[in-house]
């Protein structure tokens, strides 16, 4: 048995970010991962890097997800510098189209509410009004307009996922598929003892990560970690390729760097359900094609669906534990968003065994009612 | 390359890029072409290379065609029909060109 640093459980988005971010800081690390049969969001997932729309209620994490978005320009040059793996990332802004006057004026309404919040740190958007729509998105329906923000951007989120993988295992990193874990333990001396389900040590090492995205419940429980996430479903259409037209994420469509339009995602709460079924999907194309009406006569090339890990609020749980110092764990909606700083930042606060005072907001403290005076 | 097992019995007439081909009722289009010698199906989006089927059960993508002016059809999830013209996919699809005749 070998004593690591660090020992990763997942090797999803969350996981494989910070496994490049430690060994990029020379730190010993293992990642233990599933195999291909098991829930892994980041295989299936939208590849937006998205800011607009984010954080009402928790200005922190408006701060925290435009933070990222700005990390990520020179984060994904150094991933393609540094692995030859092309992310396709693009920053040009991003549009939230909205079908109506209600849903134009309620978006609205709601980019006006995280600026007053954000107060001095501002928050940019734009409202973009039908003909100017046009004028920059010519293949835009008949909608009455939408927003802009010039953070927005989208990737190709499974090469973002390899790009980890390869600059980790460049770095000597040691990748465990197939290893499913099932037991974590305090040491004596304070290090930990990670086992797998059918009871054999796999690793000792000083720290522990828990990143394993639906997995981080029951394990996080282990050492003192409550981590209180559920499964949201969503539903993404492929459609078949064609030449550049659409040179924006949206809310509703995105086109790829090799052309095919993604089409939802939609969001329901359907237990760890991972079927599609049809009365979804029409409803995904129909909004997609009001949106864009050249999508009409567009042939489907591949559905899915995706369970998000989703937080009550919807915003990140990051902590580390009180009964066991050395243990983090980390969840999110939002993993491709915020690769750049859980690669870059959050590994610092790893090494330094301490998450700094303005990411308590992170803290799932604030689910306890007893903490809280607010939700009283 | 291929060679059919079975005599055409019941033979079917297409075209693909100019050159009649006579197939089997029932054939995929696929099917159709490869028997009759043709291998280069597509052009990819970038460069001029050509490509042609794999998978030949409607997973890989690698197969598509125009039939009738219609762009991106995957040549072995057409069955022939009698006169239908038949061209090499080049490139990517133009959007908001339309698909019907
Ligand atoms: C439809 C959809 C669209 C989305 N679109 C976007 C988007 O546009 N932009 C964005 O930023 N985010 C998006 N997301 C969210 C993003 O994909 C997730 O935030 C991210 O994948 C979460 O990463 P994770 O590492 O926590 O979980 P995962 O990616 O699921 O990884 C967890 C890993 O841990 C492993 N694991 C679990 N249990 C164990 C165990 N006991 N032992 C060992 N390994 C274990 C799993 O096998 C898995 O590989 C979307 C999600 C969905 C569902
Ligand atoms: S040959 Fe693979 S889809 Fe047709």
């Amino acid at each position: 048995m070998k004593d690591y640093d660090v020992a990763i459980i997942g090797g999803g988005l969350l996981g494989s970010a910070f496994a490049w971010g430690l060994a990029d800081r020379g730190l010993r690390s293992v990642v233990f991962d599933e195999g291909d049969n098991a829930i892994r969001t980041a295989r299936g997932n939208f590849g937006l890097v998205w800011v607009q729309g984010k954080g009402l209620g928790m200005p922190e994490y408006a701060r925290w997800t435009l933070e990222s978005s700005r990390q990520w320009v020179g984060f994904a040059e150094r991933l393609r510098r540094e692995t030859g793996v092309d992310t396709q990332y693009h920053r040009d802004g991003g549009f939230v189209i909205c079908l109506d006057d209600d849903d134009f004026d309620s978006n609205v309404g709601l980019l006006e509410q995280l600026r007053r919040e954000a107060g001095d740190g501002g928050y940019e958007f734009e409202i973009v009004e039908h003909v100017e729509l046009r004028r920059r998105i010519p293949i835009v329906g008949d909608v009455p307009g939408a927003t802009y923000c010039p953070h927005d951007g989208h990737c190709n989120p499974l090469r973002l996922l390899r790009a980890l993988h390869t600059g980790y295992l460049n770095r000597g990193g040691e990748y465990r598929p197939w290893t499913r874990i099932g037991g974590l333990q305090a040491r004596a001396d304070g290090g930990f003892v990670v086992s797998a389900v059918d009871g054999k040590v796999v690793a000792a090492a000083a720290k522990l990560i828990v990143a394993a995205g639906h997995g981080s419940r029951e394990l996080g429980s282990q050492v003192g970690l409550q981590v209180p996430i559920f499964p949201e479903q969503g539903q993404v259409v492929v459609t078949e390729k064609a030449a550049p037209v659409l040179n924006y994420p949206t809310n509703y469509v995105r086109q790829t760097d090799a052309g095919n339009f993604l089409l939802g995602p939609s969001s329901k709460n359907a237990g760890f359900d991972t079927s599609t079924e049809p009365a979804t999907l029409r409803d995904i194309t129909a909004n997609c094609v009001r949106a864009f009406p050249l999508l009409d006569d567009f042939r489907v090339q591949r559905v899915w669906a995706a369970l998000r890990v989703m937080t009550p609020d919807g915003f990140p749980v990051y902590q580390q534990s009180d009964s066991h110092p050395g243990a983090f764990s980390f969840a999110c909606h939002s993993g491709v968003t915020l690769a750049a700083n859980h690669a870059l930042e959050v590994t610092e606060w790893v090494v330094r065994g301490d998450i700094p005072e303005r990411y308590r907001p992170f803290h799932p403290r604030r689910f306890d009612v007893q903490a809280n005076p607010a939700s009283r | 390359m291929f060679k059919r097992i079975q005599p055409v019995d019941k033979p079917v007439h297409l075209v693909f890029e100019e050159q009649p081909i006579t197939a089997c009722e029932g054939d995929s289009v696929a099917a159709a072409l490869l028997a009759a010698g043709v291998t280069a199906f597509r052009q990819v989006a970038r460069g001029d290379a050509l490509r042609g089927p794999y998978c030949m059960i409607g997973n890989c993508y690698e197969c598509r065609v125009e039939i009738d002016g219609k762009p991106n059809l995957q040549a072995c999830q057409q069955r022939v029909r009698d006169g239908i013209q038949v061209r090499l996919q080049r490139g990517l699809r133009k959007p908001g060109e339309r698909d019907e005749p």
